[in-house]
């Protein structure tokens, strides 16, 4: 690289480091730097109280991690390899629950399993992620050369021996990578333990809520936001460090071979694997039992049946109880979440290719590395302490952004980003470097490598991750509650604070909205198939 | 395979197109001018547009709202920011914790005229910081229906629902994740006094059930609600059952006033804010008699105004609890923290 090209790559690399730098690393420095000058640190982190606290979020985020993995692994096998009718349909329905508001779910499990708190939070956990196992690993998936796995076959291994051999080595970056994701989104979920916890079961996040936005005992939020950090930043590096080891493993293998042999693997199953499609199928109809139900309540009223809360929710007549319609408050989801995802959508990719750029040049891998886990942070730090560290620091830039519509997309799209990077870079990691060079060779200056090489290859997985990140950013409502609103909701926001009244004609709102909200994400996510569809080119780790 | 450069068109159109219909909140951030004023609140904030509107026109200050979570939490943020507030004036540090702001001199003195009909009653400093806007006590609820069915006299007071009678029948917030949850607690505490922890070991032997927020409680568990619940008997509010009134005019539900405690929300003007004049004439605002009129229907509190009529229907099923205990605003703060322990304590066992 001359010092040239160096500068230009310095330059791709400012502005993910710098939007990191400002809405994450100064916030949360700035809230948790209050909390260590005030003293009292070091009494709550000897205090014992916060050890079984630590103990339990990140037991309870393993074990949810771990149920995610099962019933997202059949999903992922029936997206990725079945040709049968109703695989489009269960692509989009899987997605859906990543939108509903953790009250709804959070309440649905109470109702499902009122005496077993702890497996309630597991299993609500899961039933978020599901999706984030499904469409990762199955995204490799449909894009591995099945023929590996056929050989083991005729040469005499069983089915499962062959799955072992063949298949599950090369789909092991993209599981491993959805699990890192998983966990981090586990460990810090905040809803579904607090409305499932109740009084006795609580985690870091729940507490580190408390003693900020009840108690305003910044000192314990800070020391116990430093034990989060410490353990998700264990969780990151442990997976660099296995990501490393495989890669080492696999050192013989040349980048790129993957992406030239995409052929369609999807078949009818056969023989035993009906057994793994009935186990999608199960996972697909426990997520579909939430989702009934809650279309069922929204068209519950208090004699029979009837459409009142989609009525009232459409022509915006409530009575003033809800700042906006219906309609607005969806379209102002759709105009956040877009700003989001444009957002997101520049920055990681941004940081993907510098990614690229720097583990490919030998000496700077370790920063790579270190880069790499500074983007999944965000993911794993507490919503609350990023909130209220915005509270702290941002007047400090022109245009005081505390109060501006903007933040929220921007605190949306530090949630966004880390996903963008995990789907996007292994496929521009695995793109030939011989094509680049041929490229070059041919005249072609950087940026027209760039477009007719890494863009052309990675196009699609760069549709995914924008339709995956927009549909997260629909659904987001942790960083967006904690931060001074303005009288713009979005639907999750509507729909907490229609939870939050009396009266039987506010909880028909709430549950129509959700429903809208559900149909919203629906429409989103068959629209992109469609886009995908239309490109059908190769593309790897996709959503 | 040209569907590649198809779909990338596709993909650019898609996003202007996006752009040009505004589905984008960029451009959006109009500059706030002189004459706005930013009113920092919670998320309970509600009122009717029509009531803005007219103040609008007639003060030529228009109002922009923002919701910043439940009571504590907003007093929070207005505590780390009082030196660079989010807003001109703030509406909502309740009685629970008004004091905490004081202490931090989150606000700044200012005595409206209309502090004199009413809100006085409610003053908690002399230097006027804080003036009372609407009062939400929080008060047991029953389902009337149930217990008329069951044959069973309704429960009165605290002691009843210790009763064995009305085993689990109960259900509770949290006091530490919810304001209601914590004011009944408090409302325990200013009943018992010292033997607040014993009478909540004798609900606890008696079944009481607590959820983590006033939505499980009330919308879920509670069988007076929509949701037609398992139990007759939970921590609401004085107003809730205004709520539940049938077309026919009568109520489900009803609101036990030997069990309330009383909350109490505020506004002031904030210390730090450059714009005092016109934050001063939304304070007035929020006094004046349109607004008053309003919080019943929009927010379900009790105008701080006395001259100001309830709605007809809230007067028979809802009327203002005149019983209502409280305890004094520092003693809540010094010992808040201490007692949700205490409290989380004696219920997880």
């Amino acid at each position: 690289m001359n010092r040239r090209a160096g500068w230009s790559w310095a330059a791709l690399a400012a502005l993910p480091i710098g939007f990191l730098a400002v809405f994450f690393v100064w916030p949360v420095a700035a809230i948790v730097g209050l909390g260590l000058t005030d003293g009292g640190v070091l009494a709550t982190l000897s205090s014992g109280q916060i050890w079984p606290i630590a103990v339990f979020t990140i037991g309870q985020a393993l074990a949810s991690t771990a149920v995610a993995l099962l019933a997202g692994l059949p999903v992922a096998f029936l997206l990725a390899r079945c040709r049968l009718p109703g695989v489009g349909l269960a692509r989009t329905l899987v997605l859906v629950p990543f939108v509903l508001p953790t009250v709804v779910v959070g309440l649905a499990f109470r109702v499902l399993l009122p005496d077993s708190q702890v497996l309630a939070i597991v299993l609500a956990n899961a039933f978020f992620n599901v999706a984030v196992v499904a469409r990762t690993v199955g995204g490799l998936w449909s894009h591995l050369d099945r023929r590996a796995e056929d050989a083991a076959r005729v040469l005499g291994a069983s089915r499962l021996r062959a799955f072992r051999v063949a298949t599950l080595p090369a789909l092991r970056p993209a599981i491993t990578s959805a699990a890192a994701v998983v966990f981090l989104f586990c460990s810090t979920s905040f809803g579904v333990v607090l409305i499932l916890g109740g009084a006795r079961y609580r985690t870091l996040e729940t507490e580190i809520y408390l003693r900020t936005t009840q108690l305003l005992d910044l000192p314990g939020a800070a020391a116990l936001s430093l034990v989060q950090f410490a353990a998700v930043l264990a969780a990151l590096v442990i997976g660099a460090a296995s990501r490393r080891r495989r890669n080492a493993t696999r050192a013989g293998e040349r980048p790129g071979e993957k992406l030239s042999a995409a052929p369609d693997g999807a078949r009818r199953p056969a023989g035993g694997e009906w057994w793994l499609v009935g186990a999608a199928v199960g996972t697909l109809v426990l997520l579909l039992v939430p989702i009934v139900a809650l279309l069922a309540r929204s068209l519950h009223t208090s004699d029979g049946w009837g459409i009142t809360g989609y009525r009232a929710l459409l022509t915006g007549d409530t009575e003033g109880t809800v700042a906006v319609s219906g309609l607005d408050a969806a379209l102002n989801s759709l105009r956040t979440a877009a700003d989001a995802t444009v957002l997101a959508m520049v920055l990681g990719v941004l940081a993907a290719v510098v990614l690229v750029r720097l583990r490919r040049t030998g000496g700077a891998r370790p920063v790579a590395e270190t880069l790499d886990t500074a983007l999944m942070l965000p993911l794993g730090v507490s919503a609350v302490t990023v909130g209220f560290g915005y509270l702290v620091t941002l007047h400090a830039l022109p245009g005081d952004l505390r109060t501006s519509p903007l933040l929220v997309p921007f605190a949306q799209a530090l949630v966004v980003t880390p996903l963008v990077v995990r789907i996007v870079l292994p496929v521009l990691g695995s793109i030939d470097d011989r094509l680049r060079q041929a490229a070059a060779t041919l005249g072609a200056a950087p940026a027209r490598v760039w477009r007719e090489v890494d863009l052309a290859i990675a196009l699609r997985s760069l549709v995914a991750a924008a339709g995956f990140g927009y549909v997260v950013a629909l659904g987001e409502f942790g960083a967006t509650s904690f931060l001074a609103r303005p009288d713009a909701p979005t639907l999750p926001v509507v729909i907490a604070e229609l939870l939050a009244r009396p009266g039987e004609q506010h909880a028909q709102l709430a549950y129509a909205a959700c429903a809208l909200l559900m149909m919203l994400t629906g429409a989103v996510v068959i629209a992109l198939d469609r886009l995908r569809i239309a490109g059908r080119a190769g593309g790897l780790g996709e959503f | 395979m040209l569907p590649k450069s198809r779909l990338l068109t596709s993909a650019v159109s898609l996003f202007a197109i996006g752009a040009l219909t505004g589905c984008t909140l960029i451009g959006d951030t109009s500059q706030p001018e002189s004459n706005t004023v930013t009113l920092v609140t919670h998320d309970s904030w509600a009122a009717p547009q029509q009531v803005l509107d007219e103040f609008e026109r007639e003060s030529g200050i228009t109002i922009k709202v923002n919701k910043s979570g439940d009571a504590g939490e907003l007093t929070n943020k207005l505590v780390l920011t009082k030196d660079n507030p989010i807003g001109d004036i703030a509406y909502g540090v309740d009685s629970t914790f008004a004091s905490r702001a004081l202490d931090e001199e989150v606000f700044a003195t200012y005595r409206s005229p209309h502090a004199n009909s009413g809100p006085q009653r409610y003053d908690l400093d002399e230097q006027h910081r804080l003036t009372a806007v609407d009062v939400g006590d929080v008060c047991v609820n029953i389902d009337t229906e149930f217990f008329a069915e069951a044959g069973l006299p309704e429960p009165e007071n605290y002691r009843d629902l210790a009763n064995p009678r009305y085993r689990d029948q109960l259900v509770v917030p949290d006091a530490a994740t919810s304001s209601p949850g914590l004011a009944f607690l408090l409302g325990t505490i200013a009943e018992f006094g010292g033997g607040w922890a014993e009478y909540w070991g004798e609900l606890k032997a008696n079944g009481v059930q607590v959820v983590s927020g006033w939505e499980e409680a009330y919308g879920q568990e509670f069988s007076g609600s929509a949701e037609q619940g398992s139990r007759p008997i939970v921590v609401s509010y004085a107003s809730s059952p205004a709520a539940e009134v049938s077309p026919d005019g009568s109520a489900p539900t009803r609101a036990l006033p030997e069990t309330c405690y009383r909350q109490v929300e505020y506004a002031g003007v904030l210390a730090g804010t450059p714009n005092t004049p016109a934050a001063r004439t939304v304070l007035d605002f929020l006094l004046s008699e349109p607004f008053q009129r309003s919080v019943a229907e929009s927010m379900y509190v009790y105008p701080a105004r006395a001259d100001v009529d309830l709605p007809e229907s809230w007067a028979e099923v809802a009327p203002l609890p005149d019983k209502s205990s409280s305890l004094p605003a520092e003693q809540v703060q010094r010992n808040r923290e201490q007692w949700v322990a205490q409290w989380r304590e004696l219920v997880q066992e």
